[in-house]
């Protein structure tokens, strides 16, 4: 099997690139090396799986690249940026305009409508009302919710939810995409409905994916690379041919 | 973020915790009505002072004597004024000339003198004053029995109560209540009376023919005129319900007769003595003119033009100055008894707002997860802290307002039973409901800034942990 590292070298536009990543927690007198010494490197277009078990570093790993998260030490650049000398204003600005993000655990704002929600990262980027408007129908038809904008989020079932947070993660139209768990909480059939169009975002509009999953199943139907992690440390990195797996796809839970 | 968006998200955030922001929000309220409440009590109390007193006629008259008048009052002003010998006397043509001022309404010569009445064969002696028309809507006349004088000549007197009092034999002793002015009305009104007084005439030719009287002190040795004893009978018109001791100028005398009456009765007067060597024979002198503003505010450049003509002046404008300042002080004492409640309620608002934190800490991971700054965390915040300041300050003013009516309602009706004429001492002035909805809105802004604070610090990664 040919080293991802390898392949990335020929390569010339890189969407991550992370060296000897730390992120240290303390812990009353315990240091807790969550993520510890990762170098890696991601290209453009790329749709990589990061897997692990719980407590493997990987949700660490991905808030760090997501800026939600700073480094204890070492760097990580992500489209030139160097996410640990970015102020916070300007960290938000980041997670605003270049990196969308989906969760276990859908994270949508209950109060708000599903136009609402999808809404929101366009108020933050100041864009204009009337464009707003039908921004957020165009995405939210293009995740099949479009006769769904009013409802609230608890109207909806896990999977509809899953698809609503998808077209918030992208109505900024930003070159990253990261998951952590996306189908953790859904049944496989809905689960592969969320990966179908998370791979349809990545073919088509060439973005590049990170999606933290504890299922290698799921890994090896969809992703082209996959990372292990244990202990927050890099232990394999290995490209992978999407679907080459007859697994099925489980749900999480 | 923008402001209509800000606006709009934080006011469907306050609906969706309904109860408690409305709680605050009539915190808030009740803060901003109590001071509303005290400072347009503040408010109505002043323009109450302020519209008695310009009734009372002081504040909006100039009192002008000659600078070689020595008892006149303002002494220490003539210091710096040309010495008395220089001066010009208060005589007809200068009352012209400061009657042709601009802003003076009237200037009106203050005619004033001991004389003796006689009423049903009985000789009281009392000080009687000259009133031009003007005064009639002077509060010195509010609840005044009987009439105003029907003209500027007629030969009609008010008396003043203690006087009619006299007249009727009814003084009371000292300590009991005083007998009801309508009660003393029915037995004077429409009698005579009659005022025995010394006419300044022109010189006679031969002094000593002109002399009828016996009481008057005939002709001076190089007098310019003579002083004859007349009589002119007076009807009793009105009886007046004020203290004269109460007041100031024309005002203080028992007795009132009309002011061209009393100019056309050449009254010998005590200036008349001290002028004797310069004033024309025949041209009344004045020991003193009272100049009426057409407006309080514009006494003082009255005064000064007044003051450049050579004459001393005093007005009550000093005496309105430290009232202003009397109301200033009373005015910061309610501002912060107000603000107590005000001070209550924005403690209130930190409460809330920190509860909401705890509340949507998740909700406030997620909106920087995807891509909200710390300041526009901070700022939906202040949003939310400002919206409940600016509502909870409508709410306020207008509860503040209506418990002003309520409260004006209820005194008017106790005055009423004490018989006591209304009053309205509680006014909202436009300056007052505006400045309460800002000042409501500033203080829930900086009620806000510890709440905004710790929203915008939250750790996302954490509070995305946090259920």
């Amino acid at each position: 099997m040919v080293t991802a590292r390898e392949t990335i070298s020929a390569t010339s536009t890189l969407a991550i690139r992370s060296e000897n990543l730390c992120r240290h927690y303390r812990m009353g007198q315990n240091v807790i090396r969550a993520v510890d010494g990762i170098s890696l490197e991601v290209r453009t277009g790329e749709f990589v799986a990061l897997l692990g078990s719980s407590g493997s570093g990987k949700s660490s790993m991905l808030n760090l690249v997501a800026g939600l998260d700073r480094p204890t030490s070492g760097s990580v650049v992500v489209q030139d940026r160097d996410l640990a000398k970015l102020s916070r204003e300007e960290l938000a600005k980041y997670r605003l305009q270049v990196v969308g993000m989906v969760f276990q655990s859908f994270n949508l704002i209950p109060s708000m409508t599903l136009a609402e929600n999808v809404e929101l990262p366009l108020r933050f980027a100041e864009v204009e009302r009337e464009k707003r408007r039908t921004l957020v129908q165009q995405a939210l038809q293009r995740v099949g919710l479009g006769a769904r904008m009013d409802h609230r989020p608890s109207e909806l079932s896990g999977g509809e939810q899953q698809r609503a947070a998808l077209a918030r993660a992208l109505i900024n139209r930003p070159q990253l995409l990261l998951a952590d768990e996306p189908t953790g909480n859904l049944d496989s059939h809905t689960g592969t409905e969320i990966m179908d169009l998370v791979c349809e975002f990545n073919r088509q509009l060439g973005m590049t994916v990170v999606m933290v999953t504890h299922e290698r199943a799921l890994a090896e139907r969809y992703a082209e690379r996959m990372i292990f992690l244990a202990d927050g440390k890099l232990v394999d990195d290995r490209v992978n041919v999407p679907g080459s797996s007859p697994a099925a796809v489980q749900g999480g839970r | 973020m923008k402001i209509p968006d800000l606006t709009e998200l934080a006011l469907r955030n306050l609906r969706e915790s309904l109860l408690r922001n409305s709680l605050t929000t009539i915190g808030i309220s009740v803060g901003v009505a109590s001071l509303v409440a005290m400072l347009s009590l503040g408010t109505g109390l002043q323009d109450l002072f302020s519209r008695r007193l310009a009734k009372s006629g002081l504040f909006d008259t100039v009192f002008v004597s000659s600078r070689r008048e020595l008892r006149g009052m303002g002494r220490q002003e003539e210091r710096n004024g040309p010495t008395p010998g220089e001066s010009r006397i208060l005589d007809e043509p200068a009352r012209q000339e400061i009657e042709r001022l601009p802003n003076v309404a009237e200037a009106y010569p203050d005619i004033r003198f001991i004389t003796e009445l006689r009423y049903e064969d009985q000789p009281h002696m009392t000080t009687i004053s000259a009133l031009p028309l003007s005064a009639k809507s002077n509060d010195a006349f509010e609840g005044m029995q009987g009439s105003f004088f029907s003209s500027d000549t007629a030969a009609e007197v008010i008396l003043q109560k203690s006087f009619a009092e006299e007249l009727l034999g009814k003084t009371p002793p000292l300590g009991t209540p005083e007998p009801n002015v309508a009660d003393l009305a029915p037995a004077l009104l429409g009698k005579e009376l009659t005022m025995r007084y010394a006419q300044r005439g022109p010189t006679p030719e031969a002094p000593q023919a002109a002399n009828k009287g016996t009481s008057a002190d005939g002709s001076i040795a190089g007098a310019a005129y003579s002083v004859v004893s007349r009589e002119q009978k007076l009807k009793i018109v009105g009886i007046s319900d004020l203290d004269p001791e109460s007041m100031r100028g024309p005002m203080r005398g028992r007795v009132f007769f009309p002011l061209r009456l009393a100019e056309s009765l050449h009254v010998m007067q005590p200036a008349d003595l001290r002028e004797i060597s310069r004033a024309a024979s025949d041209q009344p002198v004045y020991s003193s003119i009272s100049v009426r503003v057409k407006n309080p505010a514009q006494v003082q450049g009255v005064e000064d033009a007044i003051k450049k003509m050579g004459f001393t002046t005093f007005s009550i404008l000093d005496a309105s100055h430290s009232l202003q300042q009397v109301f200033r002080v009373l005015y910061a004492f309610l501002g912060i008894f107000g603000s107590l409640a005000l001070t209550v309620a924005s403690i209130g608002i930190v409460n809330t707002l920190v509860m909401a934190i705890l509340e949507r800490r998740r909700e406030i991971g997620i909106m920087k997860a995807i891509g909200a700054s710390d300041t526009d965390v901070k700022k939906l915040f202040f949003a939310e802290a400002g919206a409940m300041g600016v509502l909870g300050g409508i709410v306020g003013v207008l509860l503040g307002w209506a418990i002003g009516q309520i409260i004006n309602f209820g005194t008017n009706i106790w005055l009423r039973s004490q018989s006591l004429p209304s009053e309205q001492f509680w006014a909202v002035p436009l300056w007052l409901a505006v400045f309460a909805v800002v000042f409501a809105f500033v203080v829930s802004l900086v009620s806000g800034l510890y709440p905004a604070g710790r929203a915008a610090k939250l750790d996302p990664v954490q509070a995305l942990r946090y259920e």
